[in-house]
């Protein structure tokens, strides 16, 4: 947290760093015109750092996750993940990734879910073993690893997911809306043990929400982005520090940012114009 | 609560009911009724089935195991060249239109050319109508099947770096075992009709059809319907061990 002094983004730094684009803008073509989901997007992710992509529906949140993952490819602009290009960093399984569904295979016990990433790198079946067990107890679920799917709660598949995209021990976490289904008691539960997840791993994580409170609890940044072109408006420092527990939900430095990231939010002009 | 839909007892009661009933209704009508001279009563048909049951079951197992040959070879060549389908685009167009063409001539007419072509005291022309016949409905199941794997799984397989090879073997594959199941039972029934119909059309003298044609003819109405009990009975069989398959395989799978 005392080197970051070289924002404006010179090469050197490219390997310190998570994640990092610029210039980065992605045309979906289509028949009725060109789609431009994002445009001119710049954002560095320091290793172990936690950011949040925060903005009102179709300003590019997911397409930006999808870019960084690889599972879309950048029109524009340098996409570097560890310093490599995105599709290497997918290759060397350098992140991990949760989306909004949980997206467990239903036919695969939690157990097997979990181990899913493994099995397709070849890890040796003793030790997958023992990283399922460690992952399970991690999101707490070591008591229903024989189950299946459709026996799990929305929360309890989240959970499942969660482990699987740590499966491989990522330096990078990304997260697309993972909470948004859930009820909000569970969604506060999951919200402190993913902040205790990544302390204890020291990943750094990309999370797409919808929700202020739940960026400003999790994130060390916040990133407001605005729609028509999907683009990034305002960056905002929490400065929350590194305990992130229940009785942070109460303190005022907490509520200021809320209020911050909402006035960010709003002063997005064009916000109100996309609800339909 | 009451009366939507029946359950426990009710479920297993309620069909038998109806057989008793619809059993009672034929013998009224054989007994007292003007019934053609052909149509014995439910009591004649159910003591020759009794009395007869030693040679009846024998023709049961050749027209089962013609069924179930074609079922089984129908369905491993339906699922591999499903699997190609799914894979090459071209082949897949070679695929389709001949499929269409099978699924739309009845297949059972062509068993005396087969019985021609492979000897009249050959069960293959039979087999082979069997095959065609429950090719078709797990062809068209397992190609579809094969493309319904979600947009979240697939992106989860290519995040997570798998191979082309991988990708089918623990997603696209799985994803279509549910289809293939109800391509099954549906390829059950039809290879047992066509196995026993393709009997009428020549081939070896012993099967089902085979005698239900040949005591129809001499007059023994009673034998010819107990022959067609046999029928029912190997159709039911097939029918609930492919349900029961489908059932278990298909314990987890997606809605
Ligand atoms: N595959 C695609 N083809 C065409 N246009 C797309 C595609 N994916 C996204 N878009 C467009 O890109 C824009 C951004 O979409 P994106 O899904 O990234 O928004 P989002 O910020 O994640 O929204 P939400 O909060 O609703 O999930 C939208 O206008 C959308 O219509
Ligand atoms: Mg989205």
């Amino acid at each position: 947290m005392t080197t970051d002094t070289t924002l404006a983004g010179t090469a050197s730094t490219g390997a310190a760093l998570a994640v990092s684009a610029s210039g980065v803008g992605k045309v979906f073509p289509a028949k009725a015109g060109d789609v431009t989901a994002l445009t001119g997007v710049d954002l560095e992710v320091r290793a172990g750092e936690f950011v949040s992509l925060i903005g009102p529906s179709g300003c590019g949140k997911s397409t930006l996750l999808r870019l960084i993952a690889d599972l879309d490819e950048a029109t524009a602009g340098t996409l570097t993940i560890f310093g490599k290009p995105a599709r290497r960093a997918r290759i060397d399984q350098d992140y991990g990734i949760a989306f909004q569904q949980a997206g467990l295979l239903p036919w695969r016990t939690v157990a097997d879910n979990i181990a899913l990433p493994l099995e397709l790198h070849k890890v040796p079946k003793p030790d997958r073993a023992r990283r399922v067990a460690e992952l399970a107890e991690l999101v707490g679920l070591s008591d229903f690893v024989d189950r299946y799917p459709d026996q799990l709660s929305g929360g309890m598949q989240q959970r499942v997911a969660i482990a699987r995209a740590l499966a491989a021990s990522p330096k990078l976490l990304l997260m697309d809306e993972p909470f948004g289904a859930l009820d909000e008691m569970t969604r506060e539960y999951l919200q402190g043990e993913l902040t205790r997840i990544a302390a204890e791993t020291g990943a750094a994580v990309v999370f797409v929400t919808h929700s202020i409170p739940e960026a400003v609890f999790l994130s060390d940044r916040v990133v407001v982005m605005s729609p028509r072109p999907g683009r990034i408006t305002e960056v905002i420092e929490t400065g929350l520090g590194p305990v992130r527990d229940e009785a942070l939900r109460e303190t005022p430095a907490y509520f200021a940012k809320v209020t911050e990231v909402r006035e960010a939010l709003h002063g997005a002009p064009t916000q109100r114009a996309n609800e339909r | 609560m009451r009366g939507a839909v029946p359950t426990g007892w009710l479920r297993i009661a309620a069909p038998i009911v109806v057989g008793v009933l619809g059993a009672f209704a034929w013998a009224l009508y054989v007994e007292f009724g003007d019934a053609p001279r052909a149509l014995p009563g439910p009591a004649d048909v159910a003591s020759e089935f009794v009395l007869r049951w030693g040679i009846i079951w024998d023709e049961m197992l050749i027209t089962a195991t013609n069924a179930a040959i074609g079922l089984a070879v129908g369905t491993v060549l339906a699922v591999i060249l499903a699997g190609l389908s799914a894979t090459w685009r071209p082949i897949d167009g070679m695929l389709a239109p001949l499929v269409a063409a099978l699924a739309v001539i009845p297949i059972v007419a062509i068993t005396p050319i087969l019985n021609t072509m492979f000897g009249a005291s050959s069960q293959f022309g039979r087999q082979a109508v069997a095959t065609i016949a429950a090719f078709i409905p797990v062809f068209v199941n397992v190609l579809r099947g094969l493309r319904q794997t979600r947009p979240v799984h697939r992106d989860l397989l290519r995040a997570s770096a798998a191979t082309g090879g991988q990708t089918f073997r623990k997603l696209t594959l799985p994803t279509a075992v549910p289809y293939l199941m109800t391509g099954v039972r549906v390829a059950a029934s039809l290879a047992v009709i066509s196995a026993l119909v393709a009997e009428y059309f020549g081939g070896p003298a012993d099967g089902v059809g085979t005698s239900i044609a040949t005591f129809a003819k001499s007059g023994r109405a009673s034998l010819a319907w107990a022959y067609v009990g046999g029928g029912i009975l190997i159709g039911l069989a097939f029918f609930l061990v492919t349900a029961l398959i489908e059932r278990i395989v298909t314990r987890h799978a997606p809605d």
